[in-house]
C-alpha cells in the first residue's frame, strides 16, 4: 500500500463525498424549512438518474459536445425539481402539521409509488448513461490513472455549497427560508406567502436530489433500488451533520466519503456497517449531530394512548376474541390457518411496536431489526447448534432482547426525528451484517430448513401454538401498558421535565421498554421463521419496519387494540390484491398516503371517535 | 439546621456569566422570592438549585447534605418538589393518576410491570388533591382542566414527594390576578403547616410583595440586595436597576390616559 | 370621528368543541390605541389570532380597510396592512437583528414614509447597538422590541399587539409605552391585549373588556377607569 494509492483512495472519497453532499444538502434544506424528513428524497435522486440516462443520450445524438451533456444534466435536475413541486403541492402541504410518524410514512408511501411508476416508465432494465464528452480520458495523478470526471465531481460539491450559502445569506429568499426554518406561522403573519416559499424550497431540494442523481450516470447505471440505498446514506449525512444544517451536511459528507474510501480497506465487505457505526458514535456523543440543535417539541409529538374509562366488557371482549380465534380451525382450511397464523405473528410484531410508539412516543423506525434478530436467532440456533424449536425460539427471543438492549442503550438519549433516524440506522447495521456475513448467515439466500418440532408441525397445531404464544404475550404487554412502567413511559412522553421532577429515570424506563418490545418482536420473528421454514435478510429490511408502522397506522396509534386490527387488515388486503396486479407497491403506497390524509386516527380511532360523537 | 444553603454559586455559558458568587439561605416554613430583570440569572440560579444545571463553582446544601451534583430525580427523593413556569403535568392521564404517578415515583415503583398504576395509592392521591381543593376533579382528564386548576394539580404533584423544599418558577405566570393571590395563599398555608421552605421567582410584584417574607434581587448574575419586601421596595439601587419608575407598579386610581 | 379601520362583528371561535369567543363586536379606528383587557383565559390571544386567521373562527363581518378578512389566509391579511406581534414574540433567533427586520419588510402604501431599519433604530436605540447580533443572544425585552420593529417594517396601518409587557422588567415596559405612543403619532392604530392593567390604562384611548369570551365593556378608557365595580368584577383590579 503506497502513498499514491492512498492519495487515489482519498480522491475517491472526495468524489463520493461531493455526490453525497449535493443530494443530502437538498434533504437537509427541505427538512429545515418543512420539518419533514422526506423519505422520497432518494426516489427523486433515482428519477434524476433515470431521466438523465434517458435524456442525455438523445440530446447527444442531436448535438454532441460537453455543453449538450451538461445542459442535459441540468435539464434532468430541473425536471426532478418540478416533480418535487408536485409532491409538495399534492402531499406535503397537507401534512405539515401532522405527527412526524405520519410524515415519514406518507413520504415512504411516495417511495413505494415511485418504485412502481419508475419501472412502468423506464422499464425494469438498468440504464447505463453516456460518458461525459471531453472528460473521457483519465488524468494521471502520482503515476496512477484517475477518471477526470471524478475530478469534476470533487469540485461540484464545494461549488454547490458556495452557491447555496450565497442563496441563504445574501438573498431575501434565503432570509425567509431561514426564518421559516424556525417559525412558519410567524412568517405568514408577516405577510409572506409561505406556500410559495415551501414550494420554492421543495423545488430547490428536489433539484439538488435530481442533480445528485443525474451526475451519477457516467459512473453507475440507473437502477431500481438506488432510492433506498442513497436515502439511507443521505439520512446518515444529514443526521451526523445536524438536521437542517447545510455546512454540517458538507462536513459529514466529507467524513463519510473518506470513511467509505478507507473503510473498504479494513472491512472489505461492510462499508455500510462502518458508516452507520459512525452515525451511532456521533449521535452518542452529540445527540443533535455536528451543527444541529435540539428540536422544539411541538404538540404534534404528543399523540398516543391516553387514560380512558374501562369498559366493563373489556375482559369479556378479550376472552371472546380468543375464543373465536380458537374456534377458527373448525371452519377454516389449511390455507386460512396459514394466513391466520401470519396475521397473529404480525399482530404481535405490531403490538410490540405500539409500546414504543403509542405508549412511549418513541418513533422507532427500525423495528424490523428485532423481528429479524428473533428470526435469525432461532434459525442460527437450529443451523449451528442443532437446537429444536423449543429451545431455538427462546434463543431467538434472547438475541432480539440483547439486540434491543444494546440499540436501546444508544437511542434512549435521543428524541423525535433523531431517534427515528438512529433506530433506522441500527436496523440497517443489523441488515448489513445479515446480508454480508455470508459464512454464518447465508447472506442473500438466508437460512433454510428451520422447521418446527414434529408435534407442532401440522398447520392446525402450529396455529394453536402461535395463538397461545401471541395471546399470552399480548395480554402480558397490555398489563405492562397499564402497570407503572407503561404509565411512566407515558409520563415521559407527556412531560420530560415533570417526569424527572417526580423521580423517574426516563432513559432507564425507555431502555427497559426497548428491551421488552424487542423481546416481543423477537418472539414474533422466531415464530415466523418456523412457520416459513426459512429466514432471509428482507425480514430485517426497511420495508418490514414500514409494514409494522403501517399496521399501527391502519389500526390507529392512539388505541391499544389498533395494531391488532391493523395487522389483520393489511395482511388480508395484501393477500387479496397481490394476485391481481403486479403494482402492489403502488397500491400500498397510495393506501398509506390516503390513510394519513383521510383517517389519521386509524380504523379503531375513527370508529371510537364516531361512537363518541354520537353519544 | 438551615434547610437550604446556597454557597458561592457561579455559572457561565460560553463566556457570558449568568450567575456569579450567589449565596443565600432558606429556613423551614419560609417564603423566599428571587426577583430581577430578564436575563438577570434567576432561572440559572433556580435550575442549579433544582438540579437541571450543574454550577461551575459553589455548592448547594439541603439540610446540610451536599446536593450540588445530584440529579433532579435524586433531589426529588431527598425532598425537593418543584413547579414550572408553564405548568408541567401529564395531559394523557386523569388528575388523580397524575398525583398517583408522583407517589409511585417517590416509592420507586415506576418499573413495576404487573398490577395497574391506577389502583396504586389512589386514596393518598385523593387526599393530596383535597389539600389543594381539587379532589372533586380527581377523575377528570388533566387535559380538560382550566389553567388555574392545572397549577393546583401541579402543586399537589409537587407535594406528593413530601418535600422539605418547594421550588416554584414563576408560580403565577399566566393566571388572573385573583387566582394568583389564591394560589399563593394556598401555598403559604400548606408550607406553613408542614414547615416547607418555598423558593420562588416571580415577575408579578403584587405576588412578591404580598407573599414573600424575604426577597433577593438579582441583577446581571449578582445579588444586588436581600431583605424584607418593604426594604427592597425602598432600596434606591433596586429601584434604579429593576423597578424603574415606581408608578409603573402602582395601580392607577382615576388616572387619566395620556 | 374617523372611519373604522378594522371592523369586527359577532366574532366567535372554538377549540374543538369548546367555544372560547362568543360574539365579539368592535371597531378600531385610525391612529387610536385600544386596549383589549380581561383575565387570563378570557380569550384575548384567541381574539387577535382569529383576526389574523391563525385560528379557525367565524364572524358576521370582519373587514380591514373595507376588505373582507373572511377566508383569507394569514399572509393575505398581513399584506392588507395588519401587523401582528404575538405574545411570545417569536423573533427568528437564528437570524440577526437586521435579517429579522428584512423578514418583516413589505412595501409601504402610497403617500407614507416607509419604516426603515434606521428609523426603527432611532425608536429602539438598544437595537441599533446590536444589528449583527442573533436573536438568541438577546434578552426578553430586546426581543420584544425587535418583534415590534419587525412588524413595523411591514408598514402596517394597524398592529395587533399581544401582551407586550408579559415577562418584561418594568424599565422596559416603560420603553414599550413610548414605542406605542410613537406608533400612534405615525397614525398607526394599535389593538393592545394586556394583562398589566397599569400599563394598558396609561396608554390606551379606548378599551374593551372581555370575560370568558364575551364582551363586558366597550368605551373610553377614562370610563373604564371610573367604573371600579366592573374592573373589580372582570379584571380583579
Amino acid at each position: 500500500m503506497d502513498l499514491s494509492f492512498l492519495a487515489i483512495q482519498a480522491l475517491n472519497g472526495l468524489s463520493s463525498a461531493s455526490s453525497l453532499f449535493i443530494t443530502a444538502c437538498g434533504l437537509t434544506l427541505v427538512f429545515g424549512v418543512t420539518r419533514i424528513v422526506n423519505f422520497a428524497h432518494g426516489s427523486l435522486y433515482m428519477i434524476g438518474a433515470y431521466t438523465a440516462a434517458t435524456l442525455v443520450p438523445r440530446l447527444l445524438e442531436l448535438s454532441f459536445g460537453p455543453v449538450t451533456f451538461w445542459a442535459g444534466i441540468l435539464a434532468s435536475a430541473i425536471v426532478v425539481g418540478l416533480i418535487g413541486v408536485l409532491i409538495e403541492v399534492l402531499l406535503l402541504r397537507r401534512i405539515y402539521g401532522a405527527p412526524e410518524l405520519f410524515q415519514l410514512l406518507a413520504t415512504f408511501g411516495v417511495v413505494l409509488v415511485v418504485q412502481d411508476v419508475t419501472i412502468l416508465i423506464f422499464g425494469p432494465e438498468d440504464i447505463l448513461g453516456p460518458r461525459a464528452p471531453g472528460l473521457r480520458a483519465p488524468v494521471e495523478i502520482f503515476g496512477r490513472r484517475f477518471p477526470s470526471y471524478e475530478l469534476v465531481l470533487i469540485a461540484a460539491g464545494p461549488v454547490v455549497l458556495g452557491l447555496v450559502w450565497l442563496l441563504l445569506r445574501k438573498t431575501r429568499f434565503g432570509v425567509l427560508v431561514r426564518a421559516a426554518t424556525q417559525d412558519r406561522e410567524m412568517i405568514a403573519a408577516l405577510g409572506v406567502n409561505q406556500a410559495l416559499l415551501f414550494t420554492g424550497t421543495l423545488f430547490l431540494g428536489a433539484f439538488l436530489a435530481g442533480l445528485g442523481g443525474a451526475l451519477q450516470i457516467p459512473r453507475v447505471s440507473a437502477h431500481a433500488g438506488m432510492d433506498l440505498s442513497i436515502i439511507a446514506e443521505a439520512f446518515v449525512v444529514t443526521v451526523v451533520g445536524g438536521m437542517g444544517s447545510v455546512p454540517g451536511a458538507f462536513l459529514a459528507a466529507l467524513v463519510i466519503g473518506q470513511l467509505q474510501a478507507f473503510g473498504i480497506l479494513i472491512f472489505p465487505k461492510s462499508t455500510l456497517v462502518v458508516v452507520f457505526l459512525l452515525m451511532a458514535i456521533v449521535l452518542a456523543v452529540r445527540p443533535y449531530g455536528f451543527f444541529g440543535r435540539p428540536e422544539v417539541i411541538g404538540g404534534a409529538h404528543a399523540v398516543g394512548i391516553a387514560s380512558r374509562e374501562r369498559s366493563p366488557f373489556a375482559t369479556l371482549a378479550v376472552i371472546a376474541v380468543i375464543g373465536i380465534l380458537a374456534a377458527l380451525p373448525l371452519i377454516g382450511d389449511a390455507y386460512v390457518l396459514k394466513v391466520a397464523t401470519e396475521i397473529l405473528i404480525f399482530a404481535l410484531f405490531a403490538f410490540s411496536l405500539q409500546i414504543l410508539i403509542g405508549v412511549g412516543g418513541l418513533v422507532s423506525f427500525g423495528h424490523a431489526a428485532f423481528f429479524g434478530l428473533g428470526a435469525y436467532g432461532a434459525a442460527l440456533a437450529v443451523k449451528w447448534l442443532a437446537f429444536p424449536m423449543e429451545t431455538a425460539l427462546p434463543a431467538g427471543l434472547l438475541l432480539a432482547a440483547l439486540g434491543a438492549a444494546l440499540i436501546g442503550a444508544f437511542v434512549v438519549r435521543l428524541s423525535g426525528i433523531y431517534l427515528a433516524m438512529m433506530t433506522l440506522a441500527a436496523a440497517q447495521i443489523v441488515f448489513a451484517v445479515a446480508f454480508q456475513w455470508v459464512d454464518v448467515t447465508g447472506g442473500d439466500n438466508g437460512i433454510v430448513g428451520v422447521w418446527p418440532s414434529t408435534w407442532a408441525s401440522g398447520p392446525t397445531t402450529y396455529y394453536f401454538f402461535t395463538l397461545a404464544l401471541t395471546a399470552a404475550v399480548i395480554v402480558l404487554l397490555m398489563r405492562i401498558i397499564d402497570a407503572p412502567l407503561g404509565y411512566a413511559l407515558r409520563a415521559a412522553r407527556d412531560s420530560t421535565a415533570r417526569a424527572e421532577a417526580i423521580g423517574l429515570y426516563i432513559r432507564r424506563h425507555r431502555w427497559l421498554a426497548f428491551t421488552i418490545s424487542g423481546a416481543a418482536a423477537g418472539l414474533a420473528g422466531g415464530i415466523y421463521a418456523f412457520s416459513r421454514g426459512s429466514v432471509d435478510p428482507t425480514l430485517l429490511g426497511i420495508p418490514t419496519s414500514v409494514d409494522a408502522l403501517t399496521m399501527l397506522l391502519i389500526g390507529g396509534i392512539q388505541t391499544v387494540t389498533g395494531p391488532l386490527v391493523g395487522a389483520g387488515v393489511l395482511h388480508v388486503l395484501r393477500d387479496q390484491i397481490m394476485p391481481l396486479t403486479s403494482l402492489w407497491r403502488l397500491v400500498l403506497g397510495l393506501s398509506i398516503i390516503a390513510i394519513v390524509l383521510v383517517f389519521p386516527r386509524g380504523i379503531v380511532g375513527t370508529i371510537r371517535n364516531w361512537r363518541e360523537e354520537r353519544t | 439546621m438551615t434547610l437550604l444553603s446556597v454557597q458561592h454559586l457561579s455559572k457561565s455559558f460560553g463566556g457570558v456569566t449568568a450567575a456569579r458568587d450567589v449565596s443565600f439561605t432558606l429556613e423551614r416554613g419560609e417564603m423566599l422570592a428571587i426577583i430581577g430583570p430578564n436575563g438577570a440569572g434567576k432561572s440559572t440560579v433556580f435550575n442549579m438549585v433544582g438540579g437541571q444545571l450543574r454550577p461551575d463553582r459553589g455548592a448547594v446544601l439541603l439540610d446540610g447534605q451536599n446536593i450540588t451534583a445530584a440529579s433532579p430525580q435524586k433531589r426529588f427523593r431527598l425532598g425537593v418538589g418543584r413547579t414550572f413556569q408553564v405548568a408541567q403535568t401529564f395531559l394523557s392521564m386523569s388528575v388523580a393518576e397524575n398525583v398517583q404517578m408522583a407517589l409511585i415515583g417517590s416509592r420507586r415503583e415506576s418499573e413495576a410491570l404487573w398490577s395497574p398504576a391506577r389502583t396504586r395509592y389512589r386514596d393518598d392521591a385523593v387526599a393530596l388533591l383535597e389539600q389543594v381543593g381539587m379532589a372533586g376533579m380527581a377523575d377528570h382528564p388533566c387535559s380538560a382542566l382550566a389553567y388555574g386548576d392545572v397549577k393546583r394539580v401541579e402543586l399537589a404533584i409537587a407535594l406528593a414527594g413530601q418535600p422539605k423544599l418547594l421550588l416554584m418558577d414563576e408560580p403565577t405566570a399566566g393566571m388572573a390576578a385573583r387566582e394568583r393571590a389564591d394560589l399563593m395563599d394556598l401555598t403559604a398555608s400548606i408550607a406553613g403547616a408542614k414547615g416547607i421552605g418555598v423558593l420562588f421567582t416571580e415577575h408579578d410584584m403584587d405576588v412578591v410583595f404580598g407573599h414573600a417574607e424575604r426577597v433577593i434581587v438579582l441583577v446581571r448574575g449578582r445579588i444586588l440586595a436581600t431583605g424584607a419586601p418593604e426594604d427592597i421596595r425602598q432600596d434606591p439601587e433596586v429601584r434604579r436597576a429593576y423597578l424603574g419608575d415606581e408608578h409603573a407598579l402602582e395601580r392607577p386610581k382615576g388616572l387619566s390616559p395620556t | 370621528m374617523s372611519e373604522p379601520l378594522l371592523e369586527i362583528w359577532n366574532l366567535t371561535a372554538s377549540y374543538g368543541r369548546a367555544q372560547v369567543l362568543f360574539g365579539l363586536t368592535f371597531q378600531l379606528r385610525q391612529g387610536e390605541v385600544m386596549a383589549l383587557v380581561g383575565r387570563n383565559g378570557a380569550g384575548k390571544t384567541t381574539t387577535l389570532k382569529s383576526i389574523m386567521g391563525l385560528v379557525p373562527a367565524t364572524a358576521q363581518k370582519a373587514s380591514f380597510k373595507g376588505h373582507s378578512l373572511s377566508h383569507l389566509p394569514t399572509y393575505r391579511i398581513a399584506r392588507l396592512g395588519l401587523g401582528y406581534v404575538p405574545e411570545d414574540r417569536r423573533i427568528f433567533t437564528d437570524l440577526t437583528v437586521e435579517e429579522n427586520l428584512e423578514a418583516g419588510r413589505k412595501a409601504a402604501g402610497a403617500g407614507r414614509s416607509p419604516w426603515t431599519p434606521e428609523r426603527l433604530f432611532r425608536l429602539f436605540p438598544n437595537l441599533a447597538e446590536m444589528r449583527g447580533r442573533r436573536g438568541n443572544q438577546m434578552s426578553g425585552g430586546e426581543q420584544q422590541m425587535l418583534a415590534i420593529a419587525r412588524t413595523l417594517m411591514g408598514n402596517p396601518d394597524a398592529i395587533l399587539l399581544d401582551e407586550p409587557s408579559e415577562g418584561i422588567a418594568p424599565v422596559i415596559v416603560q420603553m414599550m409605552a413610548q414605542a406605542i405612543r410613537a406608533m400612534k403619532a405615525e397614525g398607526v392604530a394599535v389593538l393592545l391585549s394586556e394583562q398589566n392593567w397599569a400599563f394598558a390604562a396609561s396608554i390606551s384611548d379606548r378599551a374593551i373588556v372581555i370575560e370568558r369570551g364575551e364582551m363586558r365593556f366597550e368605551g373610553s378608557m377614562a370610563e373604564l377607569i371610573a367604573d371600579e365595580r366592573l374592573r373589580a368584577e372582570t379584571l380583579g383590579v
